[in-house]
């Protein structure tokens, strides 16, 4: 299976590990991901305000050129962006036809990709079954799983899992012959962009993220977004935290060493 | 500035408000703003724009979504925090960080995607 694929600028640099981990991964559960051809930056947050048009294009453009109805994400901050650009496509009007006006599409644009998050593939095609079933080194520790803000929320556009009491990462860590941890911070915000604005603030909020899940048993984080792994990392605390991806290759044998995370 | 702009691009209606706290509550950033979550809804409705647009708290916001998700009468007063602020560096000569500024907050690990955001949420 050949699925169109958006990489986003971070994982073309310094989250290139998360991509990577991915494509190996995914070949190996035959699925090969494609990357869509002359993709331009999400822009790496979602524009609240109903007015911005032009800073929510890139992500039309990158809907529009998926093939064969379906956009793989990787990266929470892009995932969000084209998820929710692509639901105002459905539903606002005025957006959908701005968009198509300036763009002047081929064939007009109205939301019909389906946005997908690896997780979400591995999840409903893949199945956790099948999985775990490839799985070859079971990882057999203590993670938990750090969702933060972004693929969760707002429920109503992102439709991935309760955003309050997910389980979408323990069903996949579980897979991986990992315990998942439940702990409460999970889906709290590890202080996101505002590092550059506050540093103090976004290393405020990691810590409590790191704590939390310290106290509730945990001895790794698994992340899918490249600022949460920053701010948390950055933060220290002696958690490691790891792309879910690079968990997911050291589980099916991939990773060069083969053991460690 | 009047508040009609503010619920014009963010179809926010704060009188639907009923003042439960519950947005400041679950605000990751509420030390950090003067006006908190519920009281910004409040002085949207009132019309105190411009107290907003000067104050800290625009710059903190987090943008979690958390009191969006957690609102039980769906005000999202996220969407009102983007609004000001847009309503600031949407004007000449306002942006609150500028490229030149960033080499000076780089360090080796931090990613693009840190980058791009801030620079898309302070400026225009």
């Amino acid at each position: 299976m050949v699925l169109s694929y958006y990489p986003g600028c971070t994982l073309k640099n310094k989250a290139a590990d998360l991509d990577r981990y991915a494509r190996l991964s995914l070949e190996k559960l035959g699925i090969t991901l494609a990357e869509l051809p002359n993709w331009q930056c999400c822009g790496g947050v979602y524009p609240m305000a109903s007015d911005e048009i032009a800073t929510r294009l890139a992500a039309v453009r990158a809907l529009a050129g998926a093939e064969n109805g379906t956009l793989v994400t990787l990266c929470s901050a892009c995932h969000h962006v084209l998820k929710r650009t692509n639901e105002d496509l459905k539903q606002d009007e005025t957006f959908r036809t701005r968009v198509n006006n300036y763009l002047a599409p081929d064939k007009p644009y109205t939301g019909q990709t389906k946005v997908v998050h690896v997780l979400e593939l591995l999840r409903d095609t893949v199945g956790f079954d099948r999985l775990a079933q490839a799985v070859t080194r079971p990882l057999g520790r203590k993670i938990g799983a750090y969702y933060g803000c972004l693929l969760l929320r707002p429920s109503r556009q992102m439709q991935l899992d309760d955003p309050e009491n997910p389980r979408l990462m323990e069903d996949f860590l579980r897979a991986l012959g990992a315990e998942p941890v439940i702990y409460a911070m999970r889906n709290e915000c590890c202080g996101g962009y505002v590092t550059l604005e506050s540093p103090g603030l976004a290393a405020a909020r990691a810590r409590d993220i790191l704590q939390d899940a310290q106290a509730a048993g945990a001895v790794e984080l698994a992340t899918a977004c490249p600022l949460c792994m920053y701010n948390l990392t950055k933060a220290g605390a002696g958690l490691p935290v790891t792309y879910f991806t690079r968990l997911l290759a050291e589980a099916l044998g991939l990773t060069e060493d083969g053991t460690d995370g | 500035m009047d508040n009609r702009e503010i619920t014009r691009i963010t179809g926010v209606n704060p009188r639907k408000c009923m003042r439960c706290g519950k947005c400041s509550a679950v605000c990751p950033a509420y030390d950090e703003m003067e006006y908190h979550p519920h009281q910004f809804v409040a002085m949207i409705e009132g019309g105190a724009v411009e107290e907003l647009a000067n104050s800290r708290g625009i710059w903190r916001c987090l943008s979690c979504m958390a009191c969006m998700e957690r609102c039980p009468r769906q005000v999202e007063p996220a969407r009102l925090v983007e609004a000001v602020r847009l309503k600031v560096i949407r004007q000449a000569g306002k942006n609150h960080l500028l490229p030149d500024q960033i080499p000076g907050l780089l360090d080796p690990d931090m990613p693009q995607q840190a980058l791009v955001s801030a620079l898309r949420k302070y400026g225009k």
